[in-house]
């Protein structure tokens, strides 16, 4: 914040207070607050850039992922980085392996590959990078429908749901990730 | 770890000759070396510069004045590596002095190429829990009241590298350079959320990328109200492109990740949105078997810049002992150097003013006698924080703690005067 050394200032800013205080119950007030800058956005455009994802569903389009059908977008579309069974080709990393035997100790394990079935804590957020992020090289052009398969297969192939399930926008949210119960914020981050 | 790819700088492994020494130009027996000096003496010179180095300039008229400045051939600091679309590239603390970040060598982390965007196209959205959601373009911004403050901005993978897989041949760049330092020019966050009307139900606001990935983290409204910036502009003039150009978030202190580039758009939430880059990135294991999530403030932490690899004492005598020092919290209170692997330790000078949430110099003035030595520095902050050792820091995080590295680092010098990084 600036603060004011100039004497001259501080008779006129005296002589204006009562002005300003005076105007703060109206529009235009607000407008002296906000300099009048900006517009409203247009819904069209809303819609087209909010376009996260979060942990209770808001965001996910209508439609219904399918694991076969997954498995087809994800060998054309995400195999050739990936691998052929989600095993990971270095720099692009693994997407499926369930937690180690020895629990979430990837602390002490610098080899433990942190996947989908292990170490995402929210299967939403895999629907919100695949569809914003994804494939690497043609990033975003993934449709609804592609993206819903693709990550019904992957929670498929790190055993989250069945084979033959299918996932939803209300069943989504619903499946349960292995690893977010290991999840804590830090303790700086919740202190108010 | 993030994909990082795993390249590693070329570096130059020239041994010192006396002849390197005269042909380098101009160092004199007994002079203080300061870092570019120690450089000069530490390679070979380039060719651009040995030709200079052949004409005296006191009899032939100098070159004609040029529309942008360039370095005097003699000085070639570098970002290493390069080349990546996802990745980052290192400043090259070693070869630099005082505090801020020459903007073409400040480091830079992106997730999927650096993007080209037109200033008079893009534009900012805040929306979600406000009164007034709105769209300012990058003119309105620069209409709004202006704050200019200097901040340092690390990466919080920064060190992992050196934590991992220790080289002696680590040059600070490759130990510690996702660290710079800027004076940033900006508008707080604080005017535009009055402006928009921050509903009371907001806690957290979703940042948005409008690069190639479409980055996303979520930071606490109380954040965004305290002290963040929207800045487009760095040490006075318009960000480089690698660095968020036409805006970028800014969070004094926090983690760079969380300070996202070429910002398209804040949605103000009443919970984190949980992004792919705070839950499956960016989140901390412990050795306790859980992940240590939203770890968003940078630990007290300094780095011996000179002397250090690829330097080399040519004789002994009095060096100082540079570096910088930081922490996300408040500023630095003390830094202790050690010469001799902690046995002793003895208190840097700090300038003055010592800076909130930026880079600090310290210096402390050592006598080599010439034998085997090991150097290290120990930051303090106002909190009280102290840098631990690496044999504390790998007992409170384990052998893979992924980010936020902060552990005291040791720079080993040989009775030659050769110098490596000893973890």
């Amino acid at each position: 914040m600036r603060r004011l050394h100039a004497l001259p200032l501080a008779l006129p800013l005296a002589l204006l207070l009562p002005l300003m205080l005076a105007g703060c119950a109206g529009e235009r007030a607000r407008d002296e607050v906000m300099f009048g800058l900006g517009r409203a956005p247009e819904p069209a455009e809303l819609a087209r850039i909010d376009i996260d994802v979060t942990p209770n569903g808001d965001g996910l389009p209508e439609g219904t992922g399918v694991p076969a059908r997954g498995e087809i977008v994800y060998r054309e579309q995400c195999a050739s980085c990936h691998g052929a069974n989600g095993e990971g080709i270095r720099p692009s990393p693994a997407l499926v392996g369930r937690t180690p035997a020895a629990g979430h100790v990837f602390a002490l394990d610098p080899g433990a590959p942190q996947t989908i079935g292990n170490y995402w804590p929210y299967a939403t957020t895999v629907f919100d990078y695949v569809r914003r992020a994804m494939p690497l090289k043609n990033p975003g052009s993934l449709s609804n429908a592609q993206t819903y398969d693709v990550v019904a297969y992957l929670l498929a192939a790190n055993g989250l749901i069945a084979p033959t399930d299918s996932v939803t926008r209300t069943s989504l949210p619903r499946v349960v990730m292995p690893a977010r119960r290991f999840f804590v914020p830090e303790y700086r981050s919740v202190a108010r | 770890m993030d994909t990082v790819p795993d390249d590693e700088p070329q570096r130059s492994t020239h041994k010192i000759t006396r002849r390197a020494v005269v042909r380098s130009g101009g160092l004199l027996a007994g002079a203080v070396l300061t870092p570019s000096l120690m450089r000069a003496v530490s390679q070979e010179p380039l060719p651009a510069a040995s030709a200079a180095a052949q004409t005296d300039p006191t009899r032939t008229p100098g070159a004609p004045s040029d529309s942008l400045g360039t370095r005097s051939p003699f000085e070639t600091p570098r970002l290493t590596p390069v080349g990546v679309t996802s990745g980052s590239s290192w400043t090259p603390h070693h070869l630099l002095h005082g505090t801020v970040t020459p903007a073409d060598l400040h480091f830079h982390r992106h997730h999927n190429g650096i993007p080209s965007i037109d200033p008079t196209t893009h534009t900012l959205t805040i929306h979600g829990l406000v009164e007034r959601p709105l769209v300012f373009t990058m003119a309105e911004l620069q209409r709004f009241p202006s704050v200019t403050r200097t901040h340092f901005i690390e990466c919080s993978g920064n060190g992992g590298r050196a934590y991992n897989n220790p080289r002696p041949d680590m040059s600070p760049q490759v130990v510690d350079g996702l660290t710079s330092n800027t004076e940033w020019t900006g508008v707080t966050l604080a005017t535009l959320l009055r402006t928009v009307g921050v509903k009371d139900s907001a806690t957290w606001a979703l940042a948005e990328g409008g690069d190639a990935a479409v980055m996303t983290r979520s930071v606490p409204v109380r954040k965004l109200l305290d002290d963040a910036l929207i800045v487009y502009a760095q040490n006075g003039e318009a960000l480089r492109p690698a660095n968020g150009y036409p805006i970028r978030l800014l969070l004094p202190g926090w983690e760079g990740n969380m300070c996202v580039k070429w910002l398209r758009r804040l949605e103000l939430m009443d919970a984190p949105a949980m992004s792919r880059e705070e839950t499956s990135k960016y989140t901390d294991p412990m050795p306790n078997g859980t992940s240590r999530q939203f770890s968003f403030v940078m630990d007290v932490k300094s780095l011996i810049t000179s002397p250090t690899q690829p330097h080399h004492l040519p004789e002994p005598g009095w060096y100082p002992i540079r570096g910088i020092a930081w922490t996300g919290s408040g500023n630095i209170a003390r830094v202790d150097v050690s010469p001799d692997g902690g046995r002793s330790w003895h208190a840097a000078t700090l300038p003055p003013l010592v800076p909130r949430l930026a880079h600090t110099r310290f210096e402390y003035l050592w006598k080599w006698d010439g034998k085997p030595a090991r150097l290290m520095s120990r930051a303090v902050d106002s909190t009280g924080a102290v840098q631990p050792t690496l044999d504390a820091f790998r007992k409170a995080r384990g052998t893979a703690p992924g980010y936020h590295y902060n552990a005291i680092r040791t720079w080993d010098v040989a009775g030659d005067g050769s110098i490596t990084f000893g973890g």
